[in-house]
Formats: structure tokens, C-alpha cells, sequence
């Protein structure tokens, strides 16, 4: 459905996406990356479980939230991808017993 | 320009709530609403149902409150019925934790004190952190017990605005709205509001429910209105499954799932803005009593300011030099809307209050 306007640049590294091994450009906007690789819905809503997928690209919607390494409700649009990192849907509302956030240096966020 | 049998001034919960009340019961009114542009402690209000700690030391507010809150389960499920908006209304008690031993005797003895002394009971009793844990599993080991009232409740304050002006309008009341009114003149045989641009609107009766604005309007019509703004902070999280069955008196989880956390009190003038200093201590604050909240996101935080009283009472009054109007100024609008659209909205068509209520309420309390 999406495609680059120019090659990507980075190389292609091993991330897991709903337990499956997918290739995803390192380094790449991670919201970005999912649409290219087909993913969705991202999430599904709290209330409602209506399924949902990215819409404003810049971090105001909250529309792209998934998992990611255990935490939950992070916006894709707002993170990069990095090697090994595991991306979950984010199903309706989190727990409060969710995972504890990484350090800051290990999230890869720009 | 309109005419009313009564003009309220003041659109938020208080005046839509008496509004409400006189509408229902048949009677012609207008309601004159600044917009949006107001400090509406409406918009901005936590949403508590609140009766514990209220009149430690006026058993008549204490009562005030105590009967408010019992009649909120069928008003909010008449006001439900009406508009169609549900309000996401729930009385399931709440706790109010004390962080300290020191701090829950001294509360507990005030509030158990101030119970005897009162009309209509409330419930209130101390309990100790298991008991809290037996409801709220999450709560933090640093709490040391609460004192839990079962007629607390919570409400989504902008539903149940949403849904008052609703069915204030089904009853046949009028809005009408960007109508900031600076100057009220009685003649004698009616009232007449005027803004910036001129008349608004002409009134029989009128009765001043501006909030933070009737201090300016009082006056005029011979009233008294002595508030000040107390603002408050809140933020709220991202949405969480439930976990809280019930409130605590800073915390709450909508029926939506998010956790919205409120608990400064700052003298701030009339600066609606957000500081870092307090945020951070709320949030101190709300992840000491609930740790497991560390994690979640905050998204979005926003500065409301209360209508605060010299003892944080409300002010009801009838003006004696201009027969025909009133004064409701009030901190307490979600708490007490039973009561503004019930007995308050009966006494402004009638006789005015009970004795008992309009010498507690009277501003001339605050002359000595």
C-alpha cells in the first residue's frame, strides 16, 4: 500500500511483530515502517475495541499506540526501528501491572 | 432583547442546575451564559460526589451535603432518562488516605466528632490499610488507613453539564449564550441586564449564579458575594483497564479508564495556568498512594479555579433592597446540584429557605 519515494538507507534488522520475525529498515520512523510491511490494525480502542490505525503521524492522535519491549500504549510514530525490539498490538486499554519502561538509552526514541 | 420571569446569570453547574430545577416546575426562564471564554469551574472540576470532612464545623452544610448526595442516584438517573447523555455516574464510597498514622487519628477523630453532630448520618467510618487493600488491591504500603464515606461518588462533570443544559431546554428553558452581563439595574418592578453592547435581557426575577463573577454583580443588587479564586491542578492518564472500584478523595478512574488525579488548593488569583512544582508533587503524591501508577502516562493537565467562600460554604441570599433577586455563590456544584435544581429552586418560586438554612448561608455570617 505504501512505498519509498527514494532506497532506503538502512539496513534491514530483525524485529518481532506479534511474535512473528519481520525486517524492518533500522533506524526507519517505526509507524512508518509497520504501514510498508503491511501491519494493522495497530490497536484496538478501549472502549469500544474498535480497530485503529495510524493517523497523524506526529504524535497528536494517539491513534498508532502498540507495545513495544513490554511497554505499553507507545506511539509508533514517535519511535524508530531498532534490532530485536518487540512490537506487540495494543489490545483496547493497558493494565497498570504492564512492564516497566526500558532506560531511556536502549529505546531508540529520536 | 428577551424577557423572563427569571434571568439566571451564569451558565455553568450551578446556574443550569437552578435553572433546571425552575423549568421543571413550570416556570419561565433565561439563562445568560458568558461562553466558554469564562472561568467555568464546571469545565475544569474533578467530579466528585463529596460528603466526608464537609461542615466539621456547620452541621447545617454537613446536612446540606449529606442530603444532596443522597438524592444524587435518582437525579442523575432522571437527568439520564431526560437528555439521553449518560453521566457516568457511580456511589460506590470512596477513601480519603492519610499517608501518616498521626495524620489518619486526627482526621478520623474530627470526622467521627462532627457525625454525632449531625442530622442525617453519612456513614464515615476509619479504616485501616487492609481494609482499603480488600478494594483496592494496587494501594501503596506507605498508606496508613483512610476514612471511608459511603455516600461519596463521582461524575464526568462535562457529561452532566452536557446534559443539564439538555434537559433544562426539554423543560422549555432558554440559553442564550455569549451573553457576558457587567451591569443589573432594578427599578423597582423588574431587573435589567445590560453587557458591553447594551441590554441583553429584561427579568421579573433574577438571580446571580456568575461564579467568580457574581462578586462584581453582587453589589449592584444590594448582595453580597465574597469569593475568591482557589485554583486546582488536575491531570489525567492514559486509559487503563479498571482496577478502582471506587475513589480516592485525589484519584478517580473514569468509566473510560483513564485516572484523573487533582489535589492542590493555591491561591493564584486568576491564573488558570498548570506549574511544574505542583504537578510533580501530585504526581509524588498519587504514585506514593498508588505505585503501581509510575508507569502510566500523564496526557494532559490543566489549572481550574474554585469559588471559594471565606469558610468555603456556600452563600445563598435573597436581596432585601431589591426585592425579586438572589445570589447562589458555591464551591460545591456538583455535590450540591440536587439541591440547587430541588428545595433551592422551590425557595427562590416560594418563600425563600428554611430559617435554619438562610441564617447559616447568609453572608451575614462574615460581618462581625
Amino acid at each position: 500500500m505504501f512505498r519509498s519515494l527514494t532506497e532506503p538507507t538502512g539496513r534491514l534488522v530483525t524485529v518481532s511483530l506479534d511474535g512473528r520475525s519481520v525486517e524492518l529498515p533500522e533506524g526507519d520512523n517505526l509507524a512508518v515502517a509497520l504501514l510498508r510491511a503491511g501491519h494493522g490494525p495497530f490497536r484496538t480502542t478501549p472502549v469500544k475495541a474498535a480497530p485503529r490505525m495510524p493517523y497523524c503521524m506526529m504524535g497528536v492522535c494517539f491513534e498508532c499506540l502498540a507495545e513495544i519491549d513490554g511497554v505499553p500504549n507507545r506511539q509508533t510514530c514517535q519511535e524508530r526501528v531498532v534490532p530485536g525490539q518487540s512490537i506487540r498490538r495494543q489490545d483496547g486499554a493497558r493494565s497498570t501491572g504492564s512492564a516497566v519502561p526500558p532506560a531511556p538509552a536502549a529505546r531508540g526514541t529520536p | 432583547m428577551s424577557h423572563a420571569a427569571f434571568a439566571i446569570v451564569g451558565g455553568g453547574l450551578v446556574g443550569a442546575g437552578i435553572g433546571y430545577g425552575l423549568a421543571k416546575a413550570g416556570h419561565d426562564v433565561l439563562l445568560l451564559d458568558e461562553g466558554d471564554v469564562a472561568f467555568r469551574a464546571a469545565r475544569g472540576n474533578f467530579g466528585n460526589v463529596w460528603v466526608q470532612g464537609k461542615g466539621l464545623n456547620s452541621p447545617t452544610y454537613a446536612d446540606l451535603s449529606r442530603g444532596a448526595a443522597l438524592g444524587w442516584r435518582d437525579f442523575a438517573a432522571e437527568l439520564e432518562d431526560l437528555s439521553g447523555v449518560p453521566l457516568h455516574f457511580s456511589q460506590n464510597g470512596a477513601f480519603y488516605v492519610c499517608l501518616s498514622a498521626a495524620e489518619l487519628d486526627r482526621r478520623a477523630d474530627a470526622l467521627l466528632a462532627a457525625e454525632a453532630a449531625s442530622r442525617i448520618p453519612s456513614g464515615v467510618e476509619r479504616v485501616d490499610r487492609s481494609a482499603i487493600a480488600a478494594v483496592i488491591p494496587e494501594i501503596g504500603e506507605t498508606v496508613a488507613g483512610a476514612t471511608f464515606c459511603p455516600l461519596d461518588g463521582m461524575v464526568d462533570p462535562l457529561r452532566l453539564l452536557r446534559a443539564l443544559l439538555s434537559g433544562y431546554q426539554r423543560f422549555g428553558g432558554r440559553v442564550q449564550a455569549g451573553a457576558r452581563i457587567a451591569r443589573i439595574d432594578g427599578d423597582g418592578r423588574g431587573f435589567v441586564l445590560q453587557g458591553a453592547a447594551g441590554t441583553v435581557a429584561t427579568a421579573d426575577r433574577v438571580v446571580l449564579a456568575a461564579g467568580l463573577g457574581n462578586a462584581a454583580l453582587a453589589p449592584q443588587l444590594g448582595l453580597t458575594a465574597p469569593v475568591r479564586p482557589v485554583r486546582g491542578q488536575v491531570f489525567v492518564t492514559e486509559k487503563l483497564r479498571p482496577f478502582m472500584s471506587c475513589g480516592i478523595h485525589f484519584i478517580r478512574q473514569t468509566a473510560d479508564g483513564g485516572v484523573i488525579c487533582g489535589e492542590s488548593s493555591e491561591e493564584a488569583g486568576f491564573d488558570e495556568a498548570t506549574t511544574r512544582p505542583v504537578l510533580r508533587d501530585s504526581a509524588a503524591k498519587i504514585t506514593a498512594v498508588l505505585p503501581l501508577l509510575r508507569h502510566v502516562r500523564v496526557v494532559r493537565a490543566w489549572g481550574a479555579l474554585r469559588v471559594m467562600s471565606p469558610d468555603g460554604l456556600p452563600v445563598y441570599q435573597r436581596s432585601a433592597t431589591h426585592p425579586g433577586a438572589y445570589l447562589a455563590s458555591v464551591h460545591s456544584g456538583v455535590t450540591l446540584l440536587p439541591f440547587h435544581a430541588g428545595p433551592f429552586a422551590a425557595a427562590l418560586a416560594g418563600d425563600w429557605l428554611a430559617p435554619d438554612l438562610a441564617a447559616a448561608f447568609s453572608p451575614e455570617r462574615f460581618h462581625v
